[in-house]
């Protein structure tokens, strides 16, 4: 287990390096950010001193050395567009992405594994059938597409639900979040449900089969055989049974959904940290860009780190060994 | 039928064929193939030369009159263009795309799986460590950042969904290659001294194919969701080539004054697309895989 661990750390180091290097020479190769961040009518000093201040004018490699010198510190340059300290923008912009994540994760089960699990139970039914046809459908609609069309229904055309931004935020813990007022708490119906959809077919679909197979089990026959209750068997011993996998995809699927909120973001002008990506790549703001990849994997190598030590935790049959295999 | 008569090919037919489902979603795909090939023939007008665009047409309800007679079936967007027309080009770029990317991540994933299974050892281990760790990442993420490196085009687009996908197919022929390499087949071509190459590529690699063509049919379906998604954040396909997606990020622009069809069609056309791909896909995999045969 510690060799395990130790083996992914350093893995996770090598390939924090590698994305380092790969960014930092992408985004150098991208454009000339002088020619955006300084207005053309600036005059030639102006332009000196700009660049200089910018530490634009030094060749490629020292620009990464002293990149990587500085990331090391925790310190990954100031934004040209914001003037402050990149990684201070992201984290600022942390919490309304994580906050739109977990409501996603958190509507995907609640919306999920009630529906999987009464098409478990019942798959020959009307409703069964339905559910799995919708499931279908969310695995194939584009979510972008969604979105916009929540919008045109919830928005547009019956007016009940805002289509952009955050709304107020309350202070929890110190960090300002939305859910806590009504009017929030609307604000983030829409973006959630488009960033759950594919998750809740996901889950539907996990329950489903999960359900399906737990029925035939002998445990099944023997708690009906003993005479406990439908509710106990379904809610007790099969919801047991099936949380195996179903926790594992949430966990897997955290990090998507936190790569995905870049679209879900963009499209409801969510001010979290997505929709700083994209505002930064427009304009070019290479150490925006380059901190918000960094952070990013460094979460994602959490994430799937978690998610093996979590896997093995839950399910005693899966034994981490030291080959990586 | 007689057996006699029976081909392999027709035999795929009609296993194919048992499910109406996916016989209804080869149909649609057909006709959307059709389509796109075909754009520039039958659609309505060429919605890319200014010459044949009227301002005075511009955002119109679907079915109105255009200022020369015509009827816009689905509407115009802002420039006046008949939306049949945008989407009809649309899917035809949007498909190319997919089909394109699909492909040459084919033939690259293939070679690398099929080096990593004959070879083993190292390059084994290398390639697969590699695929290993892109795949723990979200292929929208690995598509954004290369995009944000790259910059817009279609070649980058293109470049970025094949390095987001080869993975899939390098795993899937290792491991297909793997079990084909201890058949029989294998060890007496081998016994006959053929050169490695002519064994790769003529006796391994045709029957590592089958997983191949199904997981391709469904790779295309989320290549093209892929780039629409990317084209819809600006930062896929410019805006000389029109893909859906960019038709739908256009349409957004509108969507808050209740001109709903400039996104609402174009987002349909993809919709039927990949759930036409799926649905096929889903039909191949059930009657390729030899597990499921009865």
């Amino acid at each position: 287990m510690l060799v395990f661990i130790i083996r992914r750390l350093l893995q996770s180091v090598v390939v924090l390096f590698v994305m380092s290097l790969l960014v930092f020479a992408g985004v150098y190769a991208i454009g000339n950010p002088i020619d955006i961040l300084i207005s053309p009518d600036a005059t030639q000093a102006d332009r000196a001193d700009a660049i200089a201040r910018l530490g634009l004018d030094k060749p490629m490699y020292v620009q990464y050395l002293v990149f990587l010198g500085q990331a090391a510190a925790g310190n990954l340059g100031k934004s040209f567009a914001f003037n402050i300290p990149a990684i201070e923008l992201i984290f600022e912009r942390m919490p309304a992405t994580l906050e739109l994540a977990v409501f996603a994760m958190g509507l995907a089960v609640v919306l999920g594994l009630p529906l999987g699990l009464y098409a478990g139970l019942k798959p020959k039914s009307l409703g069964g059938r339905a559910i799995m046809a919708g499931s279908i459908l969310g695995f194939s609609l584009p979510t972008f597409w969604v979105g916009l069309m929540l919008i045109m229904v919830f928005a547009v055309f019956a007016g009940v639900l805002p289509s952009n931004g955050r709304g107020p935020t309350t202070l929890l813990l110190g960090v300002p979040v939305s859910f806590l007022s009504l009017d929030g708490l609307k604000h983030l119906l829409l973006p959630g449900f488009t960033l759950a959809l594919l998750n809740i077919a996901l889950i539907i679909r996990l329950a489903r089969s999960g359900t399906q197979e737990a029925l035939m089990m002998d445990y099944i026959k023997f708690a009906r055989a003993k005479g406990l209750s439908n509710a106990r068997i379904v809610g007790v011993h099969v919801l047991k049974n099936i949380m195996i996998p179903i926790v594992t995809v949430i966990a897997l699927q955290f990090g998507s959904v936190i790569a995905f909120s870049v679209v879900t973001e963009t499209i409801f002008a969510w001010p979290g940290m997505g929709k700083l990506l994209i505002d930064s790549i427009n304009v070019l703001d290479r150490p925006v860009i380059v901190a918000y990849l960094l952070i990013i994997v460094t979460l994602f190598i959490f994430v799937n780190l978690v998610v093996d030590l979590l896997y093995s935790v839950l399910d005693p049959r899966v034994r981490l060994t030291d080959s990586g295999q | 039928m007689s057996p006699a008569e029976q081909t392999p090919f027709r035999r795929f037919v009609e296993e194919f064929a048992e499910n109406r489902l996916a016989v209804a979603g080869a149909v649609m795909l057909a006709a959307i193939l059709v389509i796109a090939l075909t754009a520039p023939w039958i659609a309505p007008q060429n919605p890319y030369d200014l010459a044949q665009l009227d301002v005075l047409d511009a955002k119109l309800e679907p079915g109105a009159k255009l200022g020369n007679g015509r009827t816009a079936l689905l509407g115009t967007d802002d420039q006046g263009r008949d939306m049949v027309a945008g989407i009809f080009y649309g899917l035809r770029i949007s498909l190319f795309v997919g089909v394109a990317a699909t492909v040459l991540a084919l033939l690259i994933g293939a070679t690398a799986g099929m080096l990593a299974a004959w070879l083993g050892g190292r390059v084994d281990g290398l390639l697969m460590r590699i695929a290993d760790i892109q795949l723990s990442f979200p292929p929208i993420l690995i598509a954004l950042v290369l995009l944000a490196l790259l910059g817009q085009g279609l070649g980058k687009i293109i470049t970025a969904l094949v390095a987001v996908q080869w993975a899939y197919y390098a795993r899937t022929v290792r491991g297909a290659a793997l079990v084909e390499r201890r058949r029989e087949y294998i060890e007496a071509a081998q016994v006959l001294a053929l050169p490695p190459a002519r064994i790769v590529f003529r006796h391994l690699l045709p029957n590592c194919m089958p997983p191949l063509i199904v997981i391709a049919t469904v790779q295309v379906a989320s290549a093209i969701t892929l780039e629409a998604t990317l084209s819809f954040l600006g930062l896929g396909l410019p805006i000389t080539e029109p893909s859906l997606g960019l038709l739908i990020a256009n349409g957004f622009n509108f969507l808050l004054s209740g001109k709903y069809w400039i996104s609402f069609f174009p987002g349909i056309a993809l919709l039927l697309m990949i759930v036409s791909i799926n649905l096929v896909g889903d039909q191949l995999r059930d009657v390729l895989n030899p597990r499921l045969k009865k």
